[in-house]
């Protein structure tokens, strides 16, 4: 078995850059022509720490779009749903751009990351094509970096630091207490540091420390022990994807026992932890568990076309399918300019939820009903879905839904002409 | 000296956690020394070692998983090194490369379309649960367990490699396949072995992080990189070599996560470079004729 002289150990180390690029290379968009349509793009992210929540945005899309084309289509005209990824905020921002020019979509909805989300912001305003953000949660997407053709069905920073903030101080975990943070180390979670650090200093607790979390770290045994040797009041998570099933199956693991609370979750990362793993309360958008009739239907939708229970990133998407729909019927036209003057004069929209909701006019941020989930007892856990039990909506019924949104000093946006 | 003891604790934690490569990296090196094949597909052996953990333990327990797996993976190996691998030891080292690259890529897909992309639940049986304490110092009881399986499977490999008439024609074979042709020996049923058992090896780790790490399809991809950098630092031919930079770079992590935690993961690449300006064969690496 004689080998080529051209192999040397170097192709080994070369070959150590080639298993990196694994996690990059994306896929190719599906579409399905058709003459005469409505196009829409929706683009995520389907690989890497994110790809398991991308997953559910892109079934959660299809199901929009199926259901409006049952229903006769929007104005008589068949919706075409263009799928594509975005493994990263460059081909992002490239593939939004083809979704564009060459597919002349008429909006872009999704996305996950922040970073990817930036770019594709510059995109759609340079385009004048509506962009609506369903899944990145950076205060700054709201504030210093903010396009007005960029809205967001997904929850800023500070919504979710506010609405699982009120769980906090009700438990007694703020004021005068520890608390410890592990921030994914990208813009999202630097974001978020920022939005929970101020939240927490106003409410009077004190931060014990904070490390910053690289994206592709899976081991978390070292920072269990400095968390352990910190003996904070409570563990708070910046973090996001994958990396908060990893954090929950090992701090199980480890044994500790200081309450653990999130500033942005997914369900599917806890239902992907395992019985006995997923502990602490968390905010999120939406869950499966909602009791009103849009939530009822939209679940039951989802699993029996794809057999499996929807999670909040699966509701963004479908619902801002469904917004755009409206909107477009609403204002019988497909032109991104009257759809933004649209959003932004208040139309409301059905979000599954006890109230309707509106995109903020100041920042495009949608206001609308948060929820803080607790993980229940191991004892308590009857099937693999329903492993928690829901706060009542945040804000309360007699509260405007602007209470927990980011306030013009916390986050200001100055939309450029 | 109360302040040493962090970092004393991160130190003692890495040189554990280094284990957490080393089954992955010792494969890699052991079909890279002797079929000169880079194998980028060995994590995706690593995830489907994972997932035929989570969906043979509900029906013969996690002990019976973590024998049963490995073996189902050797045979995957056995078929892939039959049929794939084989064509290409004697062709451009670029072949290999996008052969294993696209495998890759295919299992990763293909757990995608079974399983889904989200993370699937899987937990350490109940008796397997537990913390040991040192001082001060916690560990997981789960991961002392793992901790021995590894050494135990590192032992029996060294005995494999040294003590056999098995292990004479491999290491014959990795440095001078021409000379053990010449007598008469065909390296062709030395490479299944050595596939199936850098593969099976891969598995049993994927078994053993299974409960403690998300199980989702890039799960493999997640650690095959780190797997070569130990393959690197330690060099290439020296099974020992690979053994000292797994606990290295375990170490490594765990002192910059006492330090500087952004760079926990940066802080092995840098290790790498250093080792590489220094030492380019790796640490305790042998000079191969073929390779060089």
């Amino acid at each position: 078995m004689p080998l080529d002289k051209s192999l040397s150990r170097r192709t080994l180390i070369k070959a150590s850059a080639g298993a990196a690029a694994l996690g990059t290379l994306g896929a190719p968009a599906i579409s399905y022509a058709q003459a005469d349509a409505i196009k829409i793009g929706h683009i995520t992210p389907r690989t890497g720490f994110l790809g398991p929540l991308g997953e559910f945005a892109a079934q959660a899309a299809q199901l929009a779009a199926e259901e409006i084309n049952a229903a006769g289509g929007i104005m008589g005209r068949r919706l075409e749903l263009i799928l594509d990824d975005s493994p990263n905020p460059q081909q992002a921002s490239a593939k939004a751009e083809r979704l564009v020019q060459r597919d002349k979509i008429v909006a872009l909805l999704g996305e996950i990351s922040s970073a990817s989300a930036l770019a594709i912001a510059q995109v759609v305003q340079r385009e004048k094509v509506l962009f609506i953000n369903t899944g990145a949660n950076s205060d700054a997407l709201r504030g210093s970096d903010c396009q007005r053709f960029m809205f967001h069905i997904e929850a800023q920073n500070s919504m979710y630091v506010k609405a699982v903030g009120r769980s906090l101080i009700r438990d007694g975990l703020v004021s005068g207490k520890k608390w410890y943070s592990l921030t994914a180390d990208y813009a999202f979670g630097h974001d978020l540091l920022n939005v929970a650090k101020r939240y927490m200093a106003a409410n009077g607790g004190n931060h014990a420390g904070d490390d910053l979390i690289p994206t592709d770290l899976a081991d978390f045994s070292p920072f269990l022990l400095k968390i352990r040797q910190a003996r904070p009041d409570v563990v708070c998570l910046n973090l996001a994807g994958t990396q908060i099933t990893n954090f929950l199956k090992q701090y199980a693991e480890f044994g500790l026992t200081f309450p653990v609370a999130g500033f942005g979750f997914d369900t599917a990362l806890a239902w992907g932890a395992g019985r006995g793993n997923f502990g602490g309360t968390w905010p999120v958008v939406w869950h499966h568990l909602i009791d009103t009739p849009g939530s009822k239907a939209f679940v039951a939708g989802f699993q029996k076309k794809w057999n499996r229970m929807p999670e909040n990133q699966a509701w963004g998407d479908y619902c801002s399918m469904k917004i755009v729909a409206q909107a477009i019927a609403e204002t019988k036209s497909t032109d991104g300019m009257k759809i933004v003057e649209h959003f932004e004069k208040g139309a409301k929209f059905d979000l599954l939820k006890t109230r309707e909701g509106y995109f903020r006019a100041k920042d495009h941020q949608m206001m609308m009903e948060m929820y803080a989930i607790t993980a229940l007892p191991a004892a308590q856990i009857k099937n693999q879905y329903d492993i928690f039990t829901s706060s009542p909506p945040v804000p309360a019924a007699n509260e405007s839904l602007e209470v927990i949104a980011a306030t013009d000093d916390e986050n200001k946006c100055t939309f450029r002409a | 000296m109360p302040d040493l003891i962090p970092l004393l604790s991160q130190i003692l934690n890495g040189l554990l956690a280094g284990s957490y490569y080393l089954m992955i990296a010792l494969g890699l090196s052991m079909i890279f020394s002797l079929g000169g094949i880079v194998n980028l597909a060995h994590g995706a052996f690593y995830a489907i070692g994972a997932y035929l953990a989570v969906t043979l333990a509900e029906r013969i327990g996690f002990g019976g998983a973590l024998v049963a797996s490995p073996l189902i993976v050797a045979l995957i190996g056995m078929v892939v090194e039959r049929f794939l691998l084989r064509r290409f030891y004697n062709a451009d080292p670029i072949l290999g490369l996008l052969l294993t690259f696209g495998l890759a890529m295919v299992t990763e897909q293909t757990l995608r379309i079974l399983y889904g992309a989200a993370p699937i639940p899987f937990s350490i049986p109940q008796e397997l649960r537990g913390q040991v304490f040192l001082g001060d110092f916690v560990y997981s009881r789960y991961r002392l367990i793992t901790l021995g399986i590894t050494a135990l499977a590192v032992l029996g490999l060294w005995i494999l490699l040294t003590k056999t008439a098995f292990g004479k024609v491999v290491r014959a074979g990795v440095q001078n396949p021409d000379m053990v042709g010449a007598l008469g020996i065909s390296l062709k049923p030395y490479m299944t072995a050595v596939v199936m058992i850098g593969v099976g090896l891969a598995a049993l780790a994927g078994v053993l992080i299974a409960p403690i790490a998300g199980v989702h399809p890039a799960m493999g991809q997640e650690i095959i990189t780190f797997a070569f950098v130990v393959v690197v630092i330690g060099g290439l031919g020296s099974f020992w070599g690979v053994v000292a930079a797994a606990a290295i770079v375990g170490m490594t992590r765990g002192v910059a996560a006492h330090f500087y935690p952004a760079a926990t993961e940066a802080s092995v690449y840098l290790l790498m470079v250093l080792v590489l300006l220094t030492r380019p064969r790796g640490l305790f690496g042998e000079r191969i004729q073929k390779f060089e």
